[in-house]
């Protein structure tokens, strides 16, 4: 597998001749014209490449039959390298095992969207995959029907060969390339009936397997460059400092040590190797001055709880007349739910390479925004975009850590005043107390009830810290209730936040979905017999906008009890959850049973509605990794603060899920055929809500903050 | 700073580094062997496992002053041709997602399987819990270890 990191027309050409020549064509994979008919946009050259064409991204054949394609996303784990050119591969017939995959550099030309984030790129992408490899598919059909000179009907493909029907005769796609370039790209090629697939739907092994399971240095922090430094940062150790003095006479003495420099609130240590470096920094005398609030959870706790009451707060979304409802009202229930700030932990550490010279800036390194990260290297070093080059390489996870670029252009600014190529490294203790984390939450939940049990009024604040919005406004229930009101307050703090995997719903629908438990039960109904009736009722008395699809919910959640056998087994207790985000729909039933006083989760059932499946094995890791990363963080994920310094900040202090402690899961897919949703993200929300709700019905005990290890029943007085 | 004459994946590697080096940066920084992974520098997560003798070890807080002439494997010597019957679960099964901290699974799975070819479930579950991994890809592992003990 190569990474180009180059981005210029001349390096495309040189790849094509590499391959031996044959075919290459640019399709609208991210193109700014993406809103253009799909046809227009695609261009298709071949032999010595001269004349302009508007190539946006490239699929190449070559003469021995194998196909590059490039990705141009960044790889986390997400499985994009894999999932997109099965696409491609299934709509041109292609050999799998011909297929090649390269990572695109940053081209914001060639490409749109060179994001890893939002369970986006398969539903943006989707259909512009497929209409490239159906016509590159369809110009080798032609390219051989005009050799044999027959019709094209009478051609078919099969794993990377045209067929022809009646002498049963087959021609390769790396012989038809070279014709097939000089056809014509037609107005309109019809895609396959998802019938016919034979790639997409089924499991394909990740493309990069080999290369991780013989260790090979595909991750940013095993990259390398020839007359590179090392370089560490020390940051404020708490939010709210200031740098205010610098000793660094001790550490520039040490051996391996180049240079200690300081840049803003950061102290790099630079030097030959990790090792020296990170013993270095320790002697570096750093004294810190206050520079704004100095805050500790303690602190939290008391005003989010008062920010509630009397914070200033933002309509979000306003149904019927919800005082009314709530002073008519036979019943009220009311719950508050807090979570901490977490951090996202990707296993690789934060890091980056760059090297800016006097003609240009190259940055190497793990990013989930390349482009981003360009704009701001380029704004803070006042060089050009177009001189400053972007390659992305394998993530070893993101979790929306990586969306954030202080990593990138800090070390594009170390590298600007040391004059040197530089591999930024944070250690984990750096990456686990730099902030950006999952900002800590509370929310208030109401809902009114008539005499006879129906919801006619409902009522959610959320207070976030440094989050704009801690609400979904328009997620279930809304929609499906006369009286609704939703608003937010924020608390605005120096600590960082940002976006961790499924921003704001990774604990907001475990809230909602315990409120709705409660609710049910207040009601003295079925949770998920309760759930469907609203549904019902937004179906047939609509109030408001419904941004989210009826059909959909009811599906995954009839199936989800189907599959688990809601309500009728023994011995275990069993809890409910529905979620839709990033356009997806995920029900889950959790089982528990009692270890003597302590829940134990057993087993969590997942029903996943995300559309068209393109790769099966993929998706499984998405359901069942966001599930049990769901589950542990909502279990024992806890960051805390004393004086604005995080409290944790290692492995040994802060717990992550293992092994022995993860449930047994079974998931499904809906099989609808619908243009694919989102996955990175959908299953992990209803975990905490399925789990919590389990775990009510095992104890009697209502979990309303995380993390649950810290609450009863886990926590013994 | 002192020279060090090392056993890695059966060659030789020479290393002029300070005695209190880490082997997992002599091994990443000094002779380029980047498959090692850092992941927390205090032994708390596993990503830089190799075997010591047969012995998993966490490389982050083994120094090189220890290894002497112990034999030393990683990730890239666990089989000459990524054919290990560990690496071939772990494709067949399609365990990785991220796939940082895989080597250091492999390299844990590898010291079980050594001494014991034929784990029950709770002794994979009790070895590998040693080792986290942050996208939870911990079925597909205990999987890729079952599957594994089955090629050997």
């Amino acid at each position: 597998m190569t990474t180009l990191n180059k981005t210029s027309r001349r390096d495309f050409i040189k790849i094509s001749s590499f391959t031996g020549g044959g075919l290459l064509l640019g399709f609208s994979w991210f193109s700014a014209e993406a809103e253009a008919p799909l046809t227009k946009t695609i261009g298709i050259t071949s032999g010595n490449f001269t004349g302009e064409v508007g190539f946006n991204s490239y699929l190449s054949i070559a003469a021995d039959g194998t196909i590059t394609i490039f990705s141009p996303n960044p790889e986390l784990g997400q499985n994009i390298k894999t999932s997109f050119p099965m696409i491609v591969a299934e709509e041109l017939d292609a050999d799998w095992t011909k297929v090649k995959v390269v990572q695109a550099p940053l081209d914001t030309k060639k490409f749109e969207r060179q994001v890893t984030g939002g369970s986006g790129a398969i539903p943006h992408s989707c259909k512009r995959l497929r209409a490239a490899g159906a016509t590159a598919r369809y110009l080798l059909v032609a390219a051989a029907a005009a050799r044999w000179k027959v019709d094209t009907t009478e051609c078919s493909t099969s794993n990377g060969f045209v067929i022809n029907a009646k002498t049963g005769k087959k021609l390769g796609y790396g012989e038809l390339a070279e014709e097939a370039s000089k056809i014509a790209v037609p107005a309109d090629v019809p895609l396959k009936n998802r019938k016919d697939f034979k790639i997409i739907g089924t499991s394909v092994r990740n493309v990069e397997n080999k290369n991780i399971i013989t260790g090979k240095g595909i991750f940013g922090l095993d990259f390398y460059r020839e007359g590179m430094v090392f370089a560490m940062i020390r940051r404020p150790p708490a939010f709210g400092t200031k740098i205010k003095s610098v000793d660094a006479a001790a550490a520039k003495a040490m051996p391996g040590i180049i240079d200690v420099v300081t840049f803003k609130n950061n102290v790099a240590i630079v030097g030959n190797s990790t090792w020296e470096i990170m013993k270095a920094r320790d002697a570096v005398v750093i004294n810190y001055e206050k520079d704004g609030n100095i805050e500790s959870s303690s602190d939290h706790d008391q005003l989010l709880v008062s920010l509630l009451d009397s914070g200033k707060t933002t309509e979000r979304r306003k149904d019927g007349d919800v005082e009314a409802a709530f002073k008519n009202a036979a019943k009220i229930v009311k719950s508050e739910f807090q979570c901490p700030f977490i951090p996202h932990n990707p296993m690789e550490p934060m890091n980056f390479f760059a090297h800016v010279r006097a003609d240009g800036v190259e940055l190497v390194g793990p990013t989930q925004t390349p482009a981003s990260a360009r704009t701001a290297a380029s704004k803070l070093l006042n060089i050009p975009e177009d001189k400053i080059t972007v390659e992305i390489t394998r993530l070893g996870g993101g979790f929306g850590r990586r969306l954030k670029f202080d990593y990138v252009v800090e070390a594009a600014e170390l590298s600007s005043i040391i004059k040197k190529p530089v591999k930024v490294t944070w250690s984990r203790e750096d990456d686990m107390t730099g902030g950006s984390y999952r900002p800590a939450v509370r929310y208030r939940f109401e809902a009114a009830l008539d005499a006879k049990g129906n919801l006619v009024g409902y009522k959610l604040r959320g207070v976030g810290i440094n989050v704009n919005n801690s609400t979904r406004e328009d997620n279930f229930p809304s929609g499906a209730v006369d009286n609704l009101l939703i608003d937010s307050v924020e608390h605005i703090s120096p600590i960082t936040t940002g976006p961790w995997r499924a921003p704001v719903t990774n604990f907001l629908g475990f809230a909602e979905q315990s409120f709705l438990d409660e609710v049910a039960m207040a009601a003295g109904k079925d949770p998920v017999q309760f759930r469907l009736e609203l549904l019902q009722r937004a179906r047939t008395k609509p109030v408001g906008a419904i941004k989210y699809n009826i059909d959909r919910m009811e599906t995954v959640i009839k199936q989800v009890t189907e599959k688990s056998a809601w309500g009728t087994k023994s011995g275990v207790s069993q809890g409910f959850s529905v979620y839709f985000s990033h356009a997806s729909y995920v029900a889950q039933v959790c089982e528990v049973v009692m270890n003597g006083k302590t829940p134990v989760v057993k087993k969590i059932y997942a029903v996943s509605d995300c559309g068209e499946v393109i790769n099966k094995s993929g998706a499984l890791q998405q359901v069942m990794g966001g599930i049990v990363d769901g589950y542990g963080h909502a279990m024992y994920g806890k960051l805390t603060f004393k004086d604005g310094a995080p409290e944790q900040n290692n492995f040994d202090q802060y717990r992550l899920i293992r092994m022995k402690e993860i449930p047994e899961i079974e998931a499904h897919f809906v099989d609808n055929g619908i243009e694919p949703t989102g996955l990175g993200e959908p299953a992990l929300p209803p975990t905490g809500g399925a789990v919590a709700n389990a775990i009510f019905k095992a104890t009697g005990i209502r979990l309303r903050n995380q993390p649950f290890i810290d609450e009863a029943p886990f926590k013994t007085v | 700073m002192a020279i060090f004459n090392l056993n890695i994946n059966g060659k030789e590697y020479r290393a002029d580094v300070a005695p209190d080096t880490p082997l997992l940066w002599v091994l990443r920084d000094h002779l380029r062997l980047v498959g090692t992974k850092y992941g927390c520098g205090i032994a708390e997560c596993g990503a830089c496992t190799v075997l010591v003798d047969d012995n998993a070890v966490k490389s982050c807080v083994f120094t090189v002053s220890r290894v002497k002439s112990l034999k030393v494997t990683t990730i890239e010597g666990l089989s000459v041709n990524g054919d290990h019957p560990l690496q071939l679960a772990w494709d067949e099964a399609d365990v990785p997602q991220c796939g940082y901290c895989q080597a250091g699974q492999i390299m844990k799975a590898a010291a079980l399987l050594k001494r014991n070819p034929k784990p029950t479930d709770q002794q994979i579950d009790d070895t590998m819990h040693d080792n986290l991994c942050r996208c939870c890809a911990y079925h597909r592992i205990r999987e890729g270890v079952k599957l594994a003990s089955t090629k050997i």
